[in-house]
């Protein structure tokens, strides 16, 4: 080995120069002709040109041999090697590594739906100076085929009862209707999300209808164009609603709507992609953190973890990389639970703080497409009714989606994507047909199921960092409205992480501490 | 010749290298080349892609790229802003006017005729005085309104007529906006309106005045035919000019056109 290297050290021609040196050598080897090494470079007398490469083994191995004859497709041949030899080419000494993730990111965001892809672009966006920040972003299913963002119904509305979920709302609005702007990737065509601004229409019964007014009040104090209607200007709005047992309805007149998430989804990721975000294919298995006993400012101990290392593993293998992380941002949706244990959030007494766990896990929901000839027209809003069973319509065929929540004694076990058709006969089609009477004769076209993040707490979202494990941010927990609020959660948590305090919108009430000090953050409108 | 002096490198020197396309096109103003965004020309394709080899290597062309982009878009911004000094001295429907006229349309007060803006742009500025007059009927045909820009608009609460023909920023989120004018508006044209597809017009239904609708020549909507009796089911008192609702339709067997040379069906 040393021979060689001071054989080409003293006898570099002009081509060892030229092409750099790698470990005393040149990559190449040397390019002889007939007869070994020579001193300098000699036109070959022959056609023939070996070259050699110098692989770990020390072993020299020839990569090709190329004979004389045809020139031309010879000739091509040797240019498409020396591309991929040079620096930028996909030549590789030792072995492919470009499926494991960096060895070190100062962000690590477990979870590459649209809230774990919209906090790395308001990261990226809101970084000083440009490219400060590496962030990284696991995803184990590129396929995305049980995220709830694509599964989703894709309904945005503001009228909801917790003021900050109506100003995380009308910012998400905002940012979609500015999309192209926000996301603008250069020489790549504009994003159409296809948004219905057809607006929500929630009903309510007599005994909702006192909530509904001061649900109203809120949402108008923060700006949502919301309006109340009785059944009579119901009746005369939408002659195809039975208005039977509805005392009150509030009508969201602008900014509310359904859009297409996955459209949403892959603007998130191309344009993340272009800010320099690095993307993972694999399962985040364990955290490596370390433990310092601190005191507080009143004299008690508490134990402050950091996690230091993620490590990552990669599909179908065995095979991990330890992650090096200044910050985790928990955006796992349906699975954060799991993520958070494996941060040992929740191990501890129960009722102390180290022993409160992330009450975030996974609930199905169904979601059905029918088709019914007579039904409402092109007017139709996201109705809701106040048996919780919603629809909304689909394209322009008549089509329509919808379904309901099941009570708490009905949720059906999460372990598979199974729908369960019997569901929407006994539990979605005889409210839906009470209310629209054309439903009576809707025929079942296709069916899908999906994950909420349900938040067993409050069934809001998780935002900000945790107290004890001080290094991980959720961004979780939305229960069902985590798509329409994704965009301003994003800024939030980036906010957070950039600057330690939220600056645009308050979400201190939906800390991780409220958890342990039993603080609820109570949303009435939880479809 | 302001227009020309913005193409930096000329059609003389490098083909005909259009910057930024399909957004800018420094050789026409205003709205032809903002139409643009719906459909890149050709040529302009093989000038884009000298410029995005060049941004691709040097940092310095790509944000000047970008800053070119940008400008293009703070113009129509900057053309949408309110004018709220001269709704606090005039009042709104003054704003209103003096806001589209600027545009390139042309307003109706009540009672009076049309004033529209001149070749160059100029117009009288003697509605000033009309104080307390309603604007009746607006011609924003082809002027670059957007949904900032409508809250200027939203403000004559008297309109009765709104021509928003080809007009290239107005999209589904404007038209969600019209709802406040419900009680007066009686005429609204949407032809040609490149961004306007069948989602937004889903939103007129809160027009229960309205008396005439034009939505014909809509690029954006998929299936023409079939919106146009959906909007015609949703708003029954209104009359809608659209495509023919037979377009569109696959003709039956029954239906095909016969060969003339054959024998003589049945």
């Amino acid at each position: 080995m040393l021979r060689r290297t001071l054989l080409l050290g003293l006898c570099r021609g002009p081509l060892g120069r030229g092409l750099g040196t790698h470990r005393g050598g040149s990559i190449l080897g040397k390019v002889e002709g007939r007869g070994g090494y020579r001193g300098s470079w000699m036109a070959p007398s022959s056609s023939s040109v070996t070259f050699r490469t110098q692989d770990p083994a020390h072993d020299v191995k020839t990569v090709g041999r190329l004979g004389g004859g045809d020139r031309d497709g010879k000739m091509s041949e040797i240019k498409k090697k020396i591309q991929s030899i040079l620096p930028g080419g996909d030549w590789n000494p030792l072995y492919d590594t470009s499926y494991l993730p960096p060895e070190g990111s100062d962000v690590v965001i477990v979870g590459g739906g649209v809230l774990g892809l919209s906090v790395a672009y308001w990261l990226k966006k809101l970084e000083k100076p440009r490219g400060a920040i590496r962030v990284l972003v696991v995803e184990r299913d590129h396929t995305y085929s049980r995220a709830s963002t694509v599964l989703s119904v894709g309904g945005i509305r503001q009228q909801f009862s917790v003021p900050e979920n109506v100003q995380l709302s009308l910012f998400s609005v905002d940012f979609l209707r500015n999309i192209n702007e926000y996301l603008a990737v250069a020489d790549d065509p504009p994003l159409d999300i296809q948004f219905n601004p057809s607006g929500y229409l929630l009903l309510a019964s007599e005994k909702g209808a006192a909530i509904m007014e001061n649900n109203v009040k809120v949402q108008r104090q923060e700006g949502a164009k919301v309006c109340l209607m009785s059944p009579e200007q119901l009746r005369n709005k939408f002659p195809w609603i039975n208005t039977e047992g509805v005392a009150l309805a509030s009508y969201g007149m602008e900014h509310e709507g359904w859009f297409d998430p996955w459209c949403l989804l892959q603007g998130l990721r191309r344009k993340v992609q272009s800010m320099g975000v690095l993307f993972c294919r694999g399962e985040v298995t364990r955290f490596v953190s370390s433990s310092n006993l601190m005191k507080t400012a009143s004299g008690e101990e508490v134990n402050l973890k950091r996690i230091h290392e993620v490590h990552v593993k990669i599909d179908q293998s065995l095979e991990y990389q330890p992650v090096e992380c200044a910050i985790v941002v928990n955006a796992a949706g349906a699975w954060s639970g799991q993520v958070a244990e494996l941060a040992g959030i929740g191990n501890g007494p129960p009722g102390t703080l180290q022993g409160t766990k992330l009450p975030v896990e996974l609930r199905k929901r169904y979601v059905y497409l029918w088709h019914c000839p007579q039904g409402p027209g092109l007017e139709t809003p996201f109705v809701i009714d106040p048996s919780g069973t919603y629809f909304r319509r689909e394209g322009l065929g008549h089509n329509y989606l919808g379904g309901c929540s099941p009570t708490e004694e009905e949720e059906p076990d999460p372990g598979n994507l199974e729908v369960d058709h019997d569901f929407f006969q006994d539990r979605v089609w005889p409210p839906l047909a009470q209310r629209v009477p054309a439903f009576e004769t809707l025929k079942v076209r296709s069916a899908w199921a999906g994950y909420y993040d349900y938040n067993t707490f409050d069934q809001n979202g998780v935002v900000g960092p945790h107290p004890l494990v001080i290094n991980m941010y959720f961004a979780t927990g939305f229960s069902g409205h985590g798509l329409q609020q994704a965009p301003a959660v994003g800024r939030a948590v980036a906010e957070m992480v950039l600057e330690g305090h939220f600056q645009t919108i308050n979400l201190s009430s939906f800390l991780f501490s409220r958890f342990y000090s039993g603080e609820k953050v109570q949303e009435h409108n939880i479809i | 010749m302001g227009s020309q002096t913005r193409t930096l490198w000329g059609s003389g020197r490098i083909g005909s290298l259009h910057l930024v396309a399909p957004v800018w096109n420094g050789g026409t103003r205003g709205i032809g080349g903002l139409s643009r965004v719906v459909a890149p020309e050709g040529n302009q394709k093989k000038g884009r892609s000298l410029l995005q080899f060049l941004a691709d290597r040097f940092y310095d062309v790509e944000a000047l790229r970008d800053h070119l982009l940008r400008k293009q878009v703070s113009k129509v911004h900057q053309k949408n802003r309110p004018f709220n000094h001269i709704n606090q001295r005039y009042g709104p429907y003054v704003a209103g006017a003096y806001f589209i006229l600027k545009q390139g349309g042309a307003v109706r007060f009540q009672g009076r005729e049309w004033i529209r803006p001149n070749q160059r742009g100029h117009f009288s500025l003697d509605f000033l005085k009309l104080q307390a007059v309603p604007v009746e009927a607006v011609d924003a045909s082809g002027c670059a309104i957007n949904y900032q820009g409508l809250d200027s608009l939203l403000a004559l609460k008297e309109l009765q007529s709104l021509w928003l023909q080809r007009c290239p920023h107005v999209d589904d989120w404007c038209l969600s906006r019209l709802h406040p004018l419900a009680s007066s508006l009686q005429e609204l044209s949407l032809a040609g309106c490149p961004r306007v597809s069948e989602r937004g017009l889903a939103c007129l239904h809160h027009l229960w005045n309205l008396r005439r609708l034009d939505i014909s020549d809509l690029p954006a909507v998929s299936s023409p035919g079939l919106t146009r009796i959906l909007v015609e089911e949703m708003l029954p008192s209104c009359e809608v000019l659209g495509a023919d609702w037979a377009q569109g339709l696959k003709l039956g067997p029954e239906e095909q056109p016969r060969d003339t040379a054959g024998p003589t069906p049945a």
